[in-house]
């Protein structure tokens, strides 16, 4: 067991590290960054604003996680993201229970990741190319749905989970958390995060060695529009309407980079789920301290891509060999702390 | 005939079919006006989109490229409103700067192996970045040069006109086809779209050969970011949005092969007058609304997706018994 927790903190450090440092350096700055207080039951602070505002891109995360262990990507989300928005709004206002409305919407995203998975798995055809499809058409879809405006609900109960709170915490901030736990758990505490592993390593080996690889796939785009229908519900329930241009506009960017900067690799095998969630809370921080240390917002992407490339920079092959001659010693050890567990 | 031209073909045959509806039904939309706005309306699109033909050909992308024209439109903007140099001047000046900005960012997917995916993404971020910081406003551009070059066209019979950044984009795409097909660098696109590894034994130079890809891309930016510039008349940091996905869409239709290797730069261009077309299509019809633009180059994309499947298939069915 301890082995197992070294493993999981030796997997997260640099992630770790480099969410402390964003967070000290913005506490610095900006002194009442760190405090928290309770309010009406609920927690308030910059901290668990952060935790807050990175729902959609955690929620996205989780799911791109999977997708790109198997070595392929999903652009649609944003656009699944506006879907689902819509589907939702235009359900409750048009009479439905919220019961009916959530379940249409998030059936709504897993049909969504069946197609791409279908795209992907049964027509072969390149993940990047197949998700541009819905990517696409998905937006014009959304606005067919919302009919060119923006849909205003004022249902209590659709708007309790973008601004409500339970334990304390803002409900965005409890759905990821539950959804990430059991997703963590489903894929570790089964063989299936091995296999999409293995998938992603070598498709065709896989495929040899028994894998029934069309149905992981499947199933993998499958989570990553469930992930989406419910970043969308979160994002419409926030602002209280359905947007479709804007909802979850460029999401699937900052998704893809929150598990780039989690150190899962663009080329497939190896993912931790965790560190992709920690990967969004990164990039959040580094949105909400650039606005809270009162830079000039003009400043936001320049920063983020300066921050960006170091960590990339960082991880990158080449610049890893080039200090092999550092980390030999832990570099032989992780492979054998691996099997261990 | 070859195989290799089958999409190509396709995407002609769809081209000319789809024209000749349009036109059976508006027989307004055949006049040589509708051909030269057509020309003028997607100049800026067309000149990326055969930077990113090539991106594409050699098994890369380039996501940079809208934030580039944004950037380069506010650049000029900016610099002609404050400073008294001359426009050519500063496009000069803008098209080192963008190339140089391409160029680097292919050092960094070559010595760093680093993804071109997420490499162009953050140069996304930088660029349009770089355009914020420049200005949040628009800028206007009132430099009398601009008008002299707006007020530049050819005169096409039937009243329809060519204007200077329809033709640039012409003979943008003429070059892209000279180059891609014509020269050493062309052929060692095609060859590392092959595959890196096959490349390298062939002796392409890789790391020259990636830099300049990107740098092209960045260069023909920068060139579109100024035809942007010269058709808005105005420099903006969000304009701009989203186009490199119109670009990779344009490519795609144009049946190059998002893997890289096989394609044409002339598909390219018929891939951009077919989202033209449906643009013109939906102004004609004026009940349609605008996001049904959408949803057909969506459907278009995955038709030719469909397509490309079919002919590689085939071709390699063909291939095996031989």
């Amino acid at each position: 067991m301890t082995s197992t927790v070294r493993t999981y903190l030796t997997r997260l450090l640099p992630q770790l590290i480099a969410l402390t440092i964003i967070i000290v350096a913005i506490s610095m700055i900006f002194p009442g960054f760190l405090n928290l207080k309770i309010q009406n039951d609920r927690l308030y602070g910059s901290l668990i604003d952060i935790l807050n505002r990175g729902a959609p891109v955690v929620l996205l995360a989780i799911g791109m996680t999977v997708v790109i262990a198997t070595k392929g990507i999903d652009l649609s989300v944003g656009a699944v993201m506006a879907i689902c928005g819509a589907v939702s709004a235009s359900l409750i206002t048009s009479g439905h229970s919220l019961a009916e409305t959530l379940l249409v919407t998030l059936a709504i995203g897993i049909l969504c990741g069946i197609w791409n998975g279908i795209l992907v798995a049964v027509l072969d055809i390149q993940p990047i190319i197949a998700t541009l499809v819905l990517m696409v058409a998905g937006r014009g879809i959304a606005q067919l749905i919302t009919e060119g405006a923006i849909l205003t609900f004022n249902d209590p109960g659709l708007i309790f989970i973008g601004s409500g709170s339970f334990a304390g915490l803002p409900m965005p901030v409890v759905i990821w958390l539950l959804f990430g736990i059991l997703v963590a758990l489903v894929v570790r505490r089964t063989a299936l995060g091995m296999l999409v592993e293995a998938v992603g390593v070598n498709r065709e080996a896989s495929t040899l060695s028994g894998v029934f690889t069309p149905v992981l796939l499947i199933a993998a785009y499958v989570l990553s529009g469930l992930c989406a229908a419910i970043a969308g519900v979160i994002a419409a329930a926030d602002i209280k309407g359905a947007d479709a241009n804007n909802a979850g506009l460029w999401l699937e960017l900052d998704a893809i980079l929150a598990v780039v900067v989690g150190g899962t690799s663009l080329l497939g095998g190896r993912f931790s789920i965790a560190a992709s969630v920690l990967g969004a809370i990164i990039i959040q921080a580094i949105n909400t301290g650039i606005l809270l240390s009162g830079f000039p917002p003009e400043f936001n992407l320049i920063i983020k891509a300066a921050i960006i490339v170091f960590i990339l920079v960082l991880q990158s092959p080449r610049f890893r060999a080039a200090f092999t001659f550092v980390s030999i010693p832990r570099a032989a050890g992780k492979p054998t702390e691996r099997e261990a567990k | 005939m070859k195989q290799k031209y089958l999409p190509l073909t396709a995407t002609i045959l769809i081209f000319l079919l789809s024209y000749a509806l349009c036109i059976a039904q508006y027989p307004n939309m055949l006049s040589t006006r509708v051909i030269g706005n057509l020309l003028t309306d997607n100049a800026f699109l067309g000149i990326a989109a055969v930077g990113m033909t090539f991106v594409i050909l050699s098994g890369g992308i380039d996501l940079s490229i809208g934030a580039v024209i944004a950037f380069t439109g506010v650049f000029l903007a900016v610099v002609l409103e404050q400073t008294s140099i001359h426009p050519l001047a500063a496009f000069a000046l803008v098209l080192v700067i963008t190339t140089l900005f391409g160029a680097l960012m292919g050092a960094i997917i070559h010595h760093l192996e680093m993804p071109a995916f997420i490499v162009t993404l953050a140069g996304m971020f930088l660029a349009r970045g770089m355009a914020f910081v420049l200005s949040i406003d628009s800028v206007p551009i009132k430099h009398p040069f601009y008008a002299t070059l707006k007020s530049l066209y050819f005169k096409l019979p039937g009243g329809g006109r060519i204007t200077l950044i329809g033709g640039l984009m012409m003979l943008v795409f003429a070059a892209g086809i000279l180059i891609a097909h014509r020269t050493r660098f062309g052929t060692n696109v095609y060859a590392l779209g092959g595959g890196t590894a096959t490349a390298k034994l062939m002796g392409v130079p890789v790391a020259s050969t990636t830099v300049r890809i990107y740098a092209l891309s960045g260069l023909l930016a920068g060139l579109s970011g100024i035809v942007f510039s010269l058709y808005t008349s105005a420099g903006y940091s969000l304009a701009a949005v989203g186009v490199e996905l119109d670009a990779i869409t344009a490519v795609v239709i144009g049946g190059t092969l998002l893997t890289g290797g096989s394609g044409f730069v002339a598909g390219t261009l018929v891939g951009i007058f077919i989202q033209g077309l449906i643009q013109t299509y939906i102004t004609f019809d004026g009940t349609l609304s605008s996001w049904w633009t959408k949803i057909l180059i969506g459907l278009l994309l995955f038709a030719f997706i469909l397509l490309q499947k079919g002919i590689i298939r085939l071709s390699r069915n063909g291939r095996q018994p031989a």
